[in-house]
């Protein structure tokens, strides 16, 4: 059949927890990723290629970085760089600044969650994360992709999910679990949205 | 035991934890992410989750019981164990944390040692029941693989 596109995305999962890490590690060998994981945001600098000192700058920026990696998804929470502080690195890096990042976070705090998006977080997770949620991802990850590959990539994804639209606009399946309340049991919570994060993002359809 | 028997033992035991609120759905997601390709995946979890509690456990007796108590010392072990208990699923050890950290936010210290209190007592017995499910499942795949052979 050929080589399988889907075993070519790469993801870099940052979390300082070991057990969120086998989670996250399983969930996306699961939903067919490539997966590195890292225990802290200066190891994903290291392994994206980005070194902390500027003044050693990296000559393998010019062999682009070792590893590539076509998303990294972040815990918030974190000793030393926190998630949003990786986010600001990796979008401040010429190098790096297309790579879409996620951020995840056990706590719902809408102005938390509002920094991420707004400082380049393409979407933000609540914990714990689902495999619904790592389907998402390949829509971010699609966009870094040339267009002809990005089509056969649709092609792929309209027989597999069945969903129709999966490009025609990014903000039709964001992710609806900004906001929940803790304590509700997973049957009895509905996704709601803080104003905040609703101002930010647009839905077709409310909850 | 026959294989029957000891998969009705794991239901049971399964189902009545879901019951009594020790698990949640959580807890169900990991079993779906266990398959052949991961046959000892939710065992691995559950032991990361135990070793890791217990860790923190002991580090949260000695700090609640000082004198003078470093309540956001405290608060960061409790988020830690609410983070791991509401990744496995493990319920009522997550809401007794939760509990925790409001009593940290006031820094209220019989609070603490009560609460502290509370979160063993789910662990515990969570960890037993754990423990009952890991053999019930060693004792299953090891006569699928008996049978295999």
């Amino acid at each position: 059949m050929g080589v399988d596109p889907e075993a070519q995305f790469h993801v870099l999962a940052v979390d300082d927890s070991l057990i969120d890490r086998k989670l996250i590690e399983r969930l996306l060998r699961t939903s067919s990723y490539q997966v590195t994981t890292v225990d802290s945001g200066s190891k994903a600098l290291e392994v994206l290629g980005l070194m902390e000192d500027p003044d050693i700058s990296s000559p393998a920026s010019t062999d682009k970085n070792q590893i590539e990696v076509n998303l990294v998804i972040t815990d918030y929470c974190m000793p030393g760089m926190t998630g949003y502080d990786l986010l600001k690195k990796i979008k401040g890096s010429s190098n790096l600044k297309d790579i879409p990042v996620v951020i995840m976070s056990s706590e719902n705090v809408p102005s938390r969650i509002n920094r991420c998006l707004e400082g380049g977080a393409e979407e933000f997770f609540l914990k714990p994360i689902q495999v619904s949620d790592m389907i998402r991802l390949r829509l971010y990850m699609l966009k870094g992709r040339p267009k002809e590959q990005q089509q056969s990539q649709q092609q792929e994804n309209k027989i597999t999910t069945g969903s129709s639209s999966c490009n025609s606009n990014n903000n039709n399946n964001i992710n609806k679990r900004k906001a929940i309340d803790e304590g509700l049991s997973p049957e009895k919570r509905r996704p709601r949205f803080s104003r905040n994060s609703l101002a930010l993002v647009s839905y077709e359809k409310e909850i | 035991m026959s294989l029957m028997a000891l998969r009705e033992q794991l239901n049971m035991l399964l189902n009545s934890m879901y019951i009594e609120g020790l698990l949640d759905q959580q807890f169900q997601q990991l079993q779906m992410l266990q398959d052949a390709s991961s046959p000892g995946f939710v065992a691995e979890v559950i032991t990361l989750f135990c070793e890791d509690a217990e860790r923190i456990l002991t580090e949260l007796t000695k700090l609640v019981d000082q004198a003078v108590v470093d309540f956001q010392k405290v608060d960061a072990y409790v988020h830690q164990l609410k983070g791991s208990s509401s990744s496995v699923g493990a319920q009522n050890v997550k809401l007794a944390c939760i509990q925790f950290r409001q009593f940290c936010e006031e820094n209220n210290k019989v609070g603490c040692l009560n609460a502290l209190n509370v979160v063993k007592h789910h662990y515990y017995l969570l960890r037993n029941k754990f423990d009952t499910m890991l053999q019930l499942e060693q004792r299953i795949q090891a006569y699928d693989s008996k049978q295999q052979n």
